[in-house]
């Protein structure tokens, strides 16, 4: 599930940010890793009939469904969904309890961003030992390559966002526009779009962490290189470059709407034709549904514009995991649990419920693919997003510390979408800070 | 107010006054009026004015109360929870030690004294982690308890109730009370309480407010959605409209605002009376 950073207290951001330095500091300290004894599918099924009761940390809206579903199967288990905030909220909860040694869940969603973080700090369990490494072919490559930090699987994709372009068709019919299909075209329509009817954009950007992340990660960029805990930080790389060529352009000649994503305004610019485009994850279409009804049957679905024309490369916004906490007292019935809503029955129930999946046997069955959405005018959407999905430019990895990272994102390289500080200025801003505050943690910054 | 002053009237403090006034006032006007708006309402009409011939109060009122089977009639009811045991515990023990600390000279009062003009220098926000940890430790967080028991601690309304109870009750009353045989607990309750009820209403409306609006502490205890109060609630539902699947209710959001400010209105209105009086007590030598 894709969240985008919103105006928090920053006593919460201080709040989180000293927790985990203090959970960095004293981690070696009290019970050990369990890795190591493998435990067998039997013991899983085992712990499944023998039941007990597992609390998720979750904010997911469709995993209440499963968790009922999942409890109907099996009696003995009693599941308690909690939802304890969304995103950064949820993961400064996390830390606390991490910190204070108890009130931690058993399970939680993690995006995949955050997930290395968590591996890392060893507050998560490594799901190795229980066999997870067998479900390689189960899941698409770009949430199964996020699960992952260094050879450790640390988590099982839940959703997944390869991204697409969405388009308001009237407002492209109205000015005979073309669908761009590389980011040139794109910055060309921007242009005669603008010049055409000057309250109308071809997006909005203040400034993400997650999107300039993916179009770089799209560019074939690798800005973050990990090996272990020596870690490598560039924005020097081709493919960030071509990014900030095509974005300098858009932010200089004011092309970008100043609308913050998620916001009421946001909102009301979808609908009311203000922002023209959408590039973002294959969860999109459910807040299309529920948060711009007044648009519906004016969107369409397209693939992501291309750096290089003909080509066919994507990548992956959003989308999260769960994870098993290493301080859970039943990791057994945790990862039972994990695998029903991940490759299990519960899979078709949040896909039924509008969630985007991560599996391949979902991505590839005719049923999904031929769905016709409404929404976009009867189109069958999920076709792109599939062939998105499997066009996922390898290689790419997070900081172990990228929510720290994205939380000062604002400050450096957002700098460039308000004010004259060019983005390349800012995007090495933001590489010298992470570089900075990798240091402080212990890690051997290249 | 004196017969003697003639009052006077200055176009500029009218005006002055005014522009405050306006201040004030445009944020709860701006939130009467959306909360007659439905969602796409919202988006599509004038901020302060009413949307064209759509008036959903009602309906808007029914939907936050219903929604989600009715969660925000369970998180208004936490919050009476942790008003009356949060902020009248603290009231309570504001008085009892207001008034000790200021009828009974024993060694070590002024450290006390010290302590508690200490004590008020500290931000709240500044304590909430240590905390944290400690309820933790105690296995208290995510239960009620982690959010009334900090709540009791009011060195504010202790230090008001020392001051006012030294203004407002003489030594020679509660002497004479003495001298008539009243045992202290009795002169307590039957001399003292009546001549501190402004003060008590006072620190009783200072602590109210404080509990009703408190967000950071819940913030960090809580977890389960279940025990959140109002404020914590709300922004829930405000984020949902920034989760991916989640859907967005702003229309929801405003309406629960509104009705999350009422019972605070109605409260100042209803202990008003009491207050005013109480206001000017000690501001003026016998």
């Amino acid at each position: 599930m894709r969240t985008y950073p919103r105006r928090r207290l920053l006593g919460a951001a201080a709040l989180a940010t000293a927790l985990v330095l203090a959970g960095c500091g004293g981690s070696d300290d009290d019970s050990a890793p369990s890795s190591g004894a493998p435990v067998s599918e039997a013991d899983v099924r085992a712990a499944l009939q023998k039941g007990g009761n597992l609390t998720v940390w979750a904010w997911e809206p469709t995993l209440k469904q499963v968790v009922a579903k999942f409890q109907q199967a099996y009696p003995a288990v009693k599941v308690d969904l909690v939802n304890a905030g969304t995103g950064n909220d949820q993961y400064t909860a996390v830390q606390n309890a991490v910190a204070a040694g108890s009130g931690g869940p058993d399970v939680a969603q993690i995006e995949y961003y955050a997930l290395p973080q968590f591996a890392l700090g060893k507050s998560i369990a490594e799901l190795g030992p229980y066999g997870a490494g067998a479900l390689e072919s189960t899941f698409t490559p770009g949430p199964w390559a996020s699960v992952h930090s260094g050879k450790g699987v640390y988590g099982l994709p839940m959703d997944s966002g390869p991204m697409a372009l969405f388009y308001n068709k009237q407002v492209f019919d109205k000015h005979g526009l073309k669908v761009p299909t590389t980011w040139a075209e794109y910055l060309d329509a921007a242009r005669r779009l603008h010049k055409a009817d000057p309250k109308a954009y071809i997006a909005n950007d203040t400034g993400d962490a997650g999107f300039v992340t993916s179009l770089i990660w799209q560019a074939g960029g690798k800005p973050y290189q990990v090996d272990g805990t020596t870690v490598t930080i560039t924005f020097a790389d081709s493919g960030t470059q071509q990014f900030a060529a095509v974005w300098q352009q858009l932010i200089s000649e004011k092309l970008l709407a100043p609308i913050v994503s998620w916001s009421d305004q946001w909102y009301q610019g979808l609908g009311n034709g203000t922002i023209a485009t959408l590039a973002t994850g294959a969860w999109m279409p459910a807040n299309f549904t529920s948060g711009v009804p007044a648009a519906s049957g004016r969107w369409r679905v397209a693939p992501l514009p291309q750096w290089q024309a003909g080509a066919k490369a994507s990548a992956e916004n959003g989308g999260s995991s769960l994870a098993i906490m290493e301080k859970s007292g039943n990791k057994a019935l945790a990862y039972a649990f994990l695998r029903y809503a991940t490759d299990g029955d519960g899979v078709q129930t949040r896909v039924d419920n509008g969630a985007f999946p991560a599996t391949t046997a979902q991505l590839t069955s005719p049923a999904f693919l031929d769905s016709k959405f409404a929404y976009f005018g009867g189109q069958q959407a999920n076709r792109i997003f599939a062939e998105s999905a499997r066009n996922v430019a390898g290689g790419w990895s997070y900081l172990p510390f990228q929510v720290y990272a994205n939380s000062i994102f604002k400050d450096t390289v957002g700098q460039a979408y308000v004010s004259a500080t060019p983005l390349a200025d800012g995007l090495k801003a933001w590489q010298d800070r992470s570089a900075k505050y990798g240091k402080e943690q212990g890690f051997t910054v290249k | 107010m004196a017969k003697g002053i003639r009052r006077r009237r200055s176009a500029l403090l009218t005006a002055l006054t005014g522009i405050v006034l306006i201040y004030s006032l445009v944020p709860l006007v701006w939130l009467v009026l959306n909360a007659t708006k439905t969602q796409e309402g919202l988006f599509s009409s004038f901020g302060l004015w009413f949307d064209d011939g759509r008036f959903a109060l009602g309906d808007n009122i029914r939907q936050t109360l219903t929604y989600d089977d009715g969660i925000f009639l369970r998180w208004l009811g936490n919050t009476l929870l942790y008003v009356v045991a949060g902020a009248g515990g603290a009231t309570l023990l504001a008085v009892l030690a207001g008034y000790g600390l200021a009828t009974y000279d024993f060694p070590g009062r002024r450290g006390v004294f010290a302590t508690v003009i200490g004590a008020v220098a500290v931000p709240g926000t500044a304590l909430a982690v240590p905390t944290f940890l400690m309820f933790s430790r105690l296995g208290l967080t995510d239960t009620p308890w982690a959010v009334i028991v900090p709540s009791l601690i009011s060195p504010f309304g202790l230090y008001l109730m020392w001051t006012f109870t030294r203004e407002a009750v003489p030594a020679e009353i509660i002497e004479a009370a003495r001298m008539d045989g009243a045992s202290e607990l009795r002169t307590f309750y039957r001399i003292a309480v009546p001549m501190l009820a402004p003060g008590i209403v006072t620190v009783l409306l200072f602590s109210m407010v404080a509990t009703w609006n408190n967000y950071f502490l819940p913030l960090i205890m809580l977890r389960d959605p279940d025990w959140y109060p109002l404020t914590l609630g709300l922004s829930a539902w405000n984020a949902q409209a920034a989760t991916a699947g989640g859907q967005p209710v702003f229309h929801l959001v405003i309406t629960g605002s509104l009705l999350t400010v009422l019972p605070l209105l109605a409260a100042f209105l209803l202990l008003q009376r009491y207050w005013q009086s109480g206001l000017a007590a000690g501001s003026v030598k016998q």
